[in-house]
C-alpha cells in the first residue's frame, strides 16, 4: 500500500501529509480527547510522510539528503505531539513538544545562564586546554619510538576507561564552580586526541620525509609543512570525538555538586521537582549546542583539510 | 604475538612511570594537610616520619597506589560477596546492567544496520539522525529516565540498562552498515551470478564479511555500556552499584573508596574488552581467516 503510494512524486505526498497531519493536531486538542478520525489522520500523515521519504529517496532530487531526514525528524516530533496530547499522557511522564517549546520560550534567560556556565566556561576552556596539551604531548612523544610503543597501548587502555568517574575527586580538588568541571573535561579529551595525533603524525610516508630531508628542511619545516598537515585529518577526528565527550563530561561532573547555575545542576534538580518540561528544554539546549559544536568542527575540518579523499566532492 | 611482546618492554615503563608519579603526587598533595597539622600540634617531625604519615591518611586528598590495593583486597576478598559493603556485589550490579544493555544495544545496532543496508529510504532518512543522536550529551538525560522509568512502576536494573543501550548501539550501527557493505561490486556481481537471493547473500556473504568490523564495534559498545551502567547509578541515590560508590564516597569525602571504585571500574572495563577481543579471535579463527 505504502509502496503503491510513493509511486507518485513528492509534491503531492508533502502536501497531503501536511494536511493530514493538521486535521490529526487539531483534532489532539479537542477537549474530549482524540476522537476516532483523529487517530486515523495521525496513521494517515504518519503513511504519507513514510511514502515521501521513499518517494524522495527515488526521485534523485539533488537536496534529498538534507530533505528526507528533514521528513523524518518532523514526522517524528508530529507523532510524539499527536500521541501526546490525543492520549493525554500525563506532562510528568512525557510533555508534548509544543510544552517544550512554550518553556523555552518562557525561560531562556535561565537557560542562558546555565549555558553560559557549562558550555561557554567548563566545556570550551576544558576542551581548549586538554586538546591543546594533548597534541604538545604528542608532538613529545613523536620524538621517542621508546615513548610512543609505550604509551600507545596505555593511551588506548584508558580511552576505554570510564573517565567519568574521576567527576567527584575534581570536585573535590578544584570547588564546586567551573574549574573542576573544566579539569573533568581535559582529562576526558586528553587521551582519544593524545592517540589520534601520534596516529596522524605517524601518516606522512617514509618518502615524503626523505623528499623533506633531500630539500635541507630542518625539524620544524617538516613539522609545519609536511607532518602537521598530513596529521590534520587524524587530528579532527579526534576533535570531532573529544567534542561530543567534553559536553558530557561538563554535565555529569554537575551531578556531583555545582554552584545553582549549570545545564546538569538544573537538569537533576527539575527532575527531582518533575518540571519535565524544563528538563527537556534543557536538554533541547544541550543537543543543540552539541550538534553545532561538532558542526562547527567539521566546517573548519573541510576548510583545513579539503585536499583529503574523504572531504572531495 | 612478537610485535606484542616487543611493546611489553615499553608498556612496563611507562606503567612503572605511572605509579612513580602516582607517588609523588600523593606525597606532594598530601605532605601540605601533615605540615599543617605538624605546626599546629607545635611539633617539628622528620621529613620520613610526615612521608609515612602521608602515605596513610584516612582521607587523603590522593590515596596512595598501595593504599587503593589494600582497600579493594579488603572489600572484594574479606568480605562476603552479599554483603553491602562488598566490592564484588556493587561490580555484578554495575555488570549485570552494562551486559544487558550491550546484549539489547548490540541487537538494536545490529537490526538498525541490516534496515539501512537494504532500504534506500532508511538509509537517506535514519543515518543523519543515528550520527546526530551522538552529538546529544545522552548521559545527561541519564537521571530524567530513570526518575521516569521509576514514576512508571519500573525500577531496577532495566532503567540502567536502557542508558547502556542507547550508548552502545551507535558504534555497532555504525560499525555494522559499514561491515554489511564492505564485500566489493565482483563479490555481489557473483551472488548475482548464482541468483542468490537477497537472505541467501545476506547470509552467506555480507554478514560473515561483516565480523572484523562488527567485533571492532563491540570492543567500543562494551566499553560504552559500562560508562553508561555507572553513571545510570548515579541519580537513583547512591544504592547499590559501582556508580553508587562513587556518588557516596563523594559525599562523604571517603577518597580511598571512591578511588578503589574507580580502579574497579577501569579494571572492569579491560576485561570487558579482553573477553571481545578473545571472541573476536575466535570467531575469526573458526571462520578460516588469519587472525
Amino acid at each position: 500500500m505504502i509502496g503503491r503510494i510513493a509511486q507518485l512524486p513528492p509534491l503531492p505526498l508533502a502536501a497531503a501529509a501536511a494536511a493530514l497531519a493538521w486535521l490529526a493536531l487539531g483534532a489532539a486538542h479537542a477537549p474530549a480527547g482524540m476522537p476516532p478520525w483523529g487517530w486515523a489522520a495521525t496513521l494517515g500523515a504518519w503513511a504519507c510522510a513514510w511514502a515521501l521519504v521513499e518517494s524522495l529517496a527515488r526521485s534523485g532530487w539533488r537536496h534529498a539528503g538534507l530533505a528526507a531526514p528533514a521528513v523524518f525528524g518532523l514526522t517524528v516530533l508530529f507523532l510524539w505531539e499527536a500521541v501526546t496530547r490525543g492520549a493525554g499522557v500525563p506532562a510528568v511522564l512525557l510533555p508534548p513538544p509544543s510544552m517544550i517549546a512554550e518553556r523555552i520560550a518562557d525561560s531562556w534567560h535561565i537557560l542562558w545562564a546555565d549555558f553560559s556556565q557549562t558550555f561557554l566556561k567548563a566545556v570550551l576552556i576544558g576542551y581548549a586546554l586538554g586538546c591543546g596539551a594533548a597534541v604538545a604531548t604528542a608532538l613529545l612523544i613523536d620524538r621517542s619510538e621508546f615513548l610512543q610503543r609505550g604509551l600507545l597501548p596505555v593511551g588506548n587502555m584508558v580511552a576505554a576507561l570510564p573517565i567519568v568517574g574521576v567527576a567527584p575527586i575534581m570536585v573535590m580538588w578544584f570547588g564546586f564552580d567551573w574549574p573542576s568541571k573544566a579539569a573533568v573535561v581535559i582529562i576526558m579529551v586528553f587521551f582519544p586526541m593524545l592517540v589520534n595525533t601520534v596516529e596522524g603524525l605517524k601518516s606522512a610516508e617514509r618518502m615524503q620525509r626523505d623528499l623533506m630531508r633531500t630539500y635541507a628542511a630542518g625539524y620544524w619545516q617538516t613539522m609545519g609543512k609536511l607532518r602537521l598537515p598530513a596529521a590534520a585529518p587524524f587530528m579532527f577526528n579526534g576533535l570531532k570525538i573529544c567534542s561530543t565527550l567534553a559536553l558530557i563530561g561538563a554535565i555529569v561532573a554537575e551531578f556531583f555538586g555545582t554552584p545553582t547555575v549549570g545545564m546538569g545542576f538544573r537538569i537533576s534538580t527539575e527532575v527531582g521537582r518533575m518540571n519535565l518540561d524544563m528538563v527537556w528544554a534543557e536538554i533541547a539546549v544541550a543537543a543543540l549546542a552539541g550538534s553545532a559544536f561538532y558542526g562547527a568542527i567539521a566546517l573548519i575540518e573541510r576548510a583545513v583539510t579539503f585536499w583529503h579523499p574523504s572531504q572531495r566532492r | 604475538m612478537r610485535r606484542a611482546a616487543g611493546d611489553a618492554g615499553p608498556v612496563l615503563c611507562v606503567l612503572m612511570a605511572i605509579l612513580v608519579l602516582w607517588y609523588a603526587a600523593a606525597a606532594a598533595l598530601n605532605l601540605q594537610w601533615e605540615r599543617d597539622q605538624a605546626e599546629r600540634a607545635g611539633r617539628a617531625p622528620s621529613l620520613t616520619q610526615m612521608l609515612s604519615a602521608a602515605m596513610s591518611q584516612d582521607r587523603p586528598v590522593l590515596p596512595a597506589p598501595h593504599q587503593v590495593a589494600v582497600e579493594i583486597w579488603k572489600t572484594t576478598v574479606d568480605k562476603k560477596i552479599t554483603s553491602k559493603r562488598s566490592l564484588v556485589y556493587h561490580s555484578w550490579v554495575t555488570l549485570s546492567a552494562t551486559l544487558l544493555g550491550f546484549a539489547m544495544g548490540t541487537l538494536l545496532g545490529v537490526l538498525l544496520a541490516v534496515g539501512i543496508v537494504h532500504s534506500r529510504a532508511l538509509d537517506l532518512s535514519l543515518m543523519p539522525w543515528i550520527i546526530a543522536s551522538q552529538t546529544i550529551p545522552i548521559l545527561a538525560i541519564a537521571p530524567m529516565i530513570i526518575v521516569v522509568l521509576n514514576a512508571v512502576g519500573i525500577s531496577g536494573l532495566l532503567p540502567k540498562a536502557l542508558i547502556s543501550t542507547y550508548l552502545s548501539f551507535f558504534p555497532v550501527a555504525v560499525g555494522m552498515v559499514k561491515g554489511l557493505r564492505s564485500p566489493d561490486a565482483m563479490q555481489m556481481d557473483q551472488m548475482r551470478t548464482w541468483s542468490a537471493t537477497t537472505a541467501q547473500t545476506f547470509w552467506k556473504l555480507r554478514l560473515p564479511s561483516s565480523m572484523p568490523y562488527l567485533f571492532a564495534s563491540l570492543k567500543v559498545a562494551v566499553a560504552a555500556s559500562l560508562v553508561g551502567a555507572i553513571v545510570g547509578e548515579l541519580p537513583t541515590g547512591a544504592v547499590a552499584g559501582l556508580g553508587a560508590r562513587l556518588l557516596a564516597g563523594s559525599y562523604y569525602g571517603q577518597t580511598i573508596q571512591i578511588w578503589s571504585a574507580l580502579v574497579t571500574a577501569s579494571i572492569l572495563a579491560a576485561a570487558l574488552v579482553a573477553i571481545v577481543g578473545a571472541m573476536h579471535r575466535r570467531v575469526l579463527r573458526r571462520m578460516g581467516a588469519a587472525a
